[in-house]
């Protein structure tokens, strides 16, 4: 051994003068090279170095080597690549059987070189086999090269690597060595790396070794075994006996590796959680007595406290323990209450123990003092400078209200002030989580302070959080409201702050709360809206929101707007506007002007020639536009009105175009028909609904609790939707739906008389044509607000227009039709089209999305099925790189007739693919449609069903 | 968790931008990366990242952050970022010595050091 040691430093002596590189030298180097070309190559030059020097098997210098390969591994330089051949040229047993006998290794080293060079496999193959070098240290008798060589395994190598069945040998060997310090490299290195192979393999050794004497092994055997219960929880039995012994012990590090493997335990078996709750709960709780009581013990003292890691690892397994079993959380109490008063808040550690410890108390059955207790910590927590504990506290207080939304929320209010004062916190973490906390603060009581303050944070807040913070404010705003009047004020400048940034339910909010209001407040609403508007002046045109809702009211209630003088309602409303801060509004009296009939056409003409209107805004106020010819008294302005809506007659988006065309054709009718279609629309039902429940602190939509999801918008829509059909079809059931086909006739049939049955039959005039109004103004945006609801606003279209019959098979149910003159089509649809047509001919929407529209044809042919898939693009922008790919059930094949005729579709232009789908078997036909395009520069791909065919199409 | 080698330079990166970007006086010491958490600690240039779950005791992390610095302190005595570069395996030494599996192992320092003397010994 002497002679061998000598052996060694005497070369260690001349390494320098044979010309390797020493690691201090290579890092040094690297150090000092000024460019990343530079570095990359000294890397080069070194890893060709020790790749030679690796092939001609220079014992002495493979340590260094491996230490300098390492170092080069770690600044990202490729170290290892091909493992998969690496290991089929050399075998793992070889490896280490030769492991002990250097002439034997040389040896196999010698046939792989062999066989390397044979092969004469390309380079980075041979520095491939640097990969061996590690292993080969492994077993060498000197421990300084089996640590490198176990360090160079678990950096180089992870789980998912073959290679590693290698390593699974020396391990075996290494963990059975008598040498602690070569069996805890061994189980260190298992528990970085254990692959599930692995585990399996070795789980008896680690088990051994976990009843070893030896505290050292022990602890580190506690962790193995925790990383092989995590890769295959099958082992766990196997460690169980041993590891509930570890509870018993005294050393600090085997006591809390052992808990730590029991908490995962308890989370992976619930049989193991039972066993526990019943055996280990006065252990656990004599372990934390001891440890907050214990005075000054150096060896584990942290800043004061005596071993906080165990601590927080004990109060960690308790809550598990204790969740759900008031028996264990009965005996938790004392000494949770101990370590909650007794614990120094002064210094990080202290405070890491008490969260700890309220995480606990809130999580198990703990008595009602201990609970109040903990929230007064985290209230403590909250006003403390640091920031750190300000984030903890802010995230446990939420995740507390979310569990437990009522019994402590009376202690939380105490800490209201601060909580809010979080939300100027220049940290945006604290923020947003302080933001989400104060929605669980709010209650009836304190409704108006808390707006007040959130509509200040909407001022400031980011982009992003505009909008998720906009509909919980109108949600609340609407769960708490004290008084009507004050929900409209929130909900108007929440649109003035944000209209920008909400999305349509924050609109649908403002527009159901007007249409439920009584007379006055309409007025009201209708009136500030507008002036908002007005003074927003260019501001106002790129707030999409608040011109959504303004343009819709003021179509509805254009009357009530521009009636009776200035600010007479100050009579009504004697009381100051709630929603502002007190004071910061001088332009409160403003906001009850009544425009003139001539202002508002002239805010419309403004507002629709600028390059901000969005679509859904040019929609909104064609159909307003429409709506005021019927509330507007002075000639010339209806003769204004008109002109505008005759501008868009012609236009590129067709949904707009057929609505003017209707509107102008509308106006061209008689008074009476006319005074009929341009109706107010009537209250939607689920709002009344909704407004029956506000106020009283119940969530009011479906969606409420935490509206934020962006799906809050599409629900509300969906809603609205549903309403619509119901009043159109649904509730006059037929008949109604016969008599709109009559209705429909006439008013489009040019007959220019409105007589005979269409005043007879004048509710259901009504009815339909209210329909009409509702659907053209709130509805109308989705197509290309590209929301999920948009399907049933397009089915609703054609159901209305296709006379809602129960011949709507029949109708063209998908979207109009591309065409110059729609109402042609129209005309043509309902003037009686061949009923074979309408059979074979139908055509069903599949896809509307991002402008993109895709409707099938499906024609009948014996058991087959010819599917004509036409894909318009009814956006503003082109749509490209289309693919259209459909699946079928197994029972069926598809065959392809003709390819998609385009792959680019510009904006208003379609493509068309043919296929055929051969259905021997006649079972129902459902398709799955992949589509994928780009549109405006982002790629959209997107899987959808599709089973909505006529069931004659396979019977 | 395994990583692929391109995967955890890309790691680094990313969580090498999102902690040195951030203000080290006014922010707290946690930030939501991927799905998980991380808590960092800054002494002199050096940050100190560890990457925990979300329900784990952050503050309870950044203790340890500053117990393995500790322990670094003590064993090259005084140390500095070069005795981290130049003893990179021995750094990895100690870390294997303070935590395995992702979890603490011993928290006497007493106890390690004098392991860790033992293994320099044993070189």
């Amino acid at each position: 051994m002497s002679t061998a040691q000598q052996f060694f430093n005497n070369v260690e002596k001349y390494i320098p003068k044979l010309g390797v590189l020493r690691l201090k030298d290579l890092i040094k180097q690297i150090r000092a090279c000024k460019t990343a070309a530079d570095e990359r190559a000294v890397i080069a030059k070194e890893s060709a170095f020790i790749r030679t020097s690796f092939k001609e098997e220079n014992v002495e210098t493979r340590h260094i080597n491996v230490a300098k390969l390492l170092y080069i591994h770690m600044l990202g330089y490729p170290a290892h690549f091909g493992q998969m051949e690496c290991l089929k040229l050399g075998g793992a047993k070889d490896e280490s059987e030769s492991a002990q006998e250097v002439g034997a290794k040389d040896n196999i080293k010698g046939q792989m070189d062999q066989r390397l060079s044979v092969e004469l496999l390309p380079s980075w193959k041979i520095f491939a086999n640097l990969l061996f070098d590690p292993i080969r240290t492994v077993a060498s008798p000197k421990f300084a090269d089996k640590r490198l060589g176990y360090l160079g395994i678990m950096l180089l190598l992870d789980e998912n690597q073959e290679v590693l069945t290698l390593v699974t040998n020396c391990l075996k060997n290494d963990m059975n060595n008598s040498n602690m310090y070569v069996v805890g490299l061994a189980l260190c290195t298992l528990g970085n790396i254990s692959s599930q192979e692995m585990a399996r393999d070795l789980s008896m050794e680690v088990e051994k070794l976990l009843g070893s004497s030896n505290t050292y092994v022990r602890k580190k055997a506690a962790l193995c075994a925790l990383r092989i219960v995590k890769k295959v929880p099958d082992l766990m039995e196997n460690f169980l006996s041993r590891g509930k012994n570890l509870l018993n012990e005294r050393n600090h590090g085997v006591l809390l590796t052992g808990v730590t493997l029991l908490t995962e335990m308890c989370q992976l078996d619930p049989e193991i959680l039972s066993e526990l709750r019943k055996n280990a709960v006065g252990t656990l709780v004599r372990h934390l007595k001891n440890l907050v009581t214990a005075g000054f013990s150096p060896e584990h003292d942290v800043s004061g406290v005596t071993d906080p890691f165990l601590q927080v690892k004990v109060l960690r397994l308790m809550r598990i323990l204790g969740k759900g079993d008031s028996e264990a959380s009965d005996a938790m109490n004392d000494v949770l209450a101990q370590v909650a008063t007794n614990t120094e808040a002064s210094k990080n550690v202290g405070n890491a123990i008490l969260y700890e410890t309220v995480l606990t108390i809130m999580e198990i059955e703990s008595e009602n003092s201990l609970r109040v207790l903990g929230i007064n910590i985290l209230g403590r927590f909250l006003a403390n400078r640091d920031n750190n504990i300000r984030y903890v506290a802010l995230t446990t207080l939420t995740k507390t209200c979310q569990n437990n939304p009522t019994s402590d929320s009376s202690a939380l209010q105490r800490h209201r002030s601060t909580i809010l004062d979080c939300l100027r916190d220049p940290d945006v973490s604290i923020r947003r989580r302080a933001l989400d906390l104060s929605f669980f603060l709010i209650n009836a009581q304190n409704i108006r302070i808390l707006t007040r303050e959130l509509l200040s944070f909407l001022e400031i807040a980011e982009g992003e959080v505009k909008n998720s913070v906009a509909v919980r404010v109108c949600d609340f705003a609407g769960r708490y409201r004290p008084n009507k009047r004050w929900e409209v004020d929130t909900v108007c400048r929440v649109l003035r702050v944000a209209g920008a940034y909400v999305d349509q339910s924050v609109v649908n909010h403002f527009v159901k709360l007007v249409t439920t209001s009584p007379p006055e407040l309409q007025q009201y609403a209708v009136r500030k809206i507008y002036n908002i508007v007005k003074n927003e002046g260019e501001r106002a045109l790129t707030q999409e929101g608040l011109l959504q809702a303004m343009v819709w009211c003021v179509g509805e209630y254009g009357d009530v707007l521009v009636s009776g003088g200035g600010s007479t309602e100050q009579g009504i409303f004697g009381e100051k506007d709630e929603g502002e801060e007190a004071g910061a509004d001088p332009l409160q009296g403003e906001y009850q002007v009544a425009p003139a009939e001539g202002d508002v056409v002239a805010m419309f003409t403004e507002l629709l020639r600028g390059p901000y209107a969005t679509l859904a805004v040019k929609e909104y106020s064609v159909t307003a536009l429409a709506k005021l010819t019927g509330r507007f008294r002075d000639g010339s302005v209806i003769e204004q009105l008109r002109a505008l809506i005759a501008k868009y007659q012609v236009n590129i988006n067709v949904e707009l175009q057929q609505r003017a065309v209707e509107y102008a054709r509308i106006m061209g009718l008689d008074g009476e028909t006319r005074a009929a279609l341009l109706e107010r629309m009537p209250v939607l039902e689920s709002a009344l609904k909704e407004e029956s429940k506000k106020g009283s602190g119940v969530p009011v939509a479906e969606n409420a609790p935490a509206a934020a999801a962006p799906s809050g918008g599409a629900e509300l829509l969906g809603g609205l939707n549903d309403d619509l059909m119901g009043l159109g079809i649904g509730e006059s059931g037929a008949a109604a739906g016969a008599g709109g086909g009559d209705i429909y006739n006439m008013v489009f049939g040019g007959s220019g008389t409105a007589g005979g049955g269409g005043t007879a039959k004048n509710d259901n005039i009504m009815d339909l044509l209210g329909g009409i109004g509702l659907g053209s103004a709130p509805v109308t945006s989705t197509p290309t607000s590209a929301s999920s609801a948009s399907k049933p606003t397009t089915d609703l279209l054609g159901d209305l227009f296709g006379g809602g019959a129960p011949a709507a098979a029949a109708s063209p149910v998908s979207a109009p039709p591309i065409s110059v003159d729609p109402l042609g089509d129209l005309l043509g649809g309902f003037g009686g089209a061949p009923q074979q047509q309408e059979q074979q001919g139908r055509s069903y929407q599949c896809y509307d999305k991002n402008g993109l529209r895709i409707a099938l044809v499906p024609t009948k042919e014996g058991t087959s099925l010819r599917i004509n898939a036409k894909l318009e693009n009814v956006g503003m922008v082109g749509v490209g790189g289309v693919a259209f790919q459909v699946a079928v059930p197994k029972t069926q094949s598809i065959s392809w007739l003709q390819a998609l005729t385009s792959t680019d579709i510009g904006p208003g232009g379609s493509a068309t693919q043919i296929m055929r789908i051969d259905n021997p078997k006649k079972a129902p036909i459902r398709l799955r449609l992949k589509v994928a395009y780009s549109v405006g520069g982002q790629g959209v791909d997107e899987i959808v069903e599709f089973s909505g065919f006529d069931p004659s199409l396979w019977a | 968790m395994p990583f692929e080698d391109e995967e955890k330079q890309k790691l680094k990166g990313e969580v090498h931008k999102l902690i040195a970007a951030r203000d080290q006086k006014h922010q707290s010491n946690f930030v939501e990366f991927r799905n998980f958490k991380i808590v960092y600690r800054r002494y002199a240039g050096l940050f100190f990242c560890f990457c925990v779950d979300t329900n784990d005791n952050e503050l309870a992390y950044l203790e340890a952050i500053h117990f393995f610095v500790e322990v670094l302190d003590a064993f090259f005595r005084n140390v500095c970022e070069l005795d981290l570069v130049f003893n990179f395996y021995k750094v990895y030494a100690i870390l294997d010595e303070v935590f395995l599996a992702g979890e603490i192992q011993e928290t006497s320092k007493t106890a390690i050091l004098n392991r860790l003397d033992y293994l320099d010994k044993l070189e």
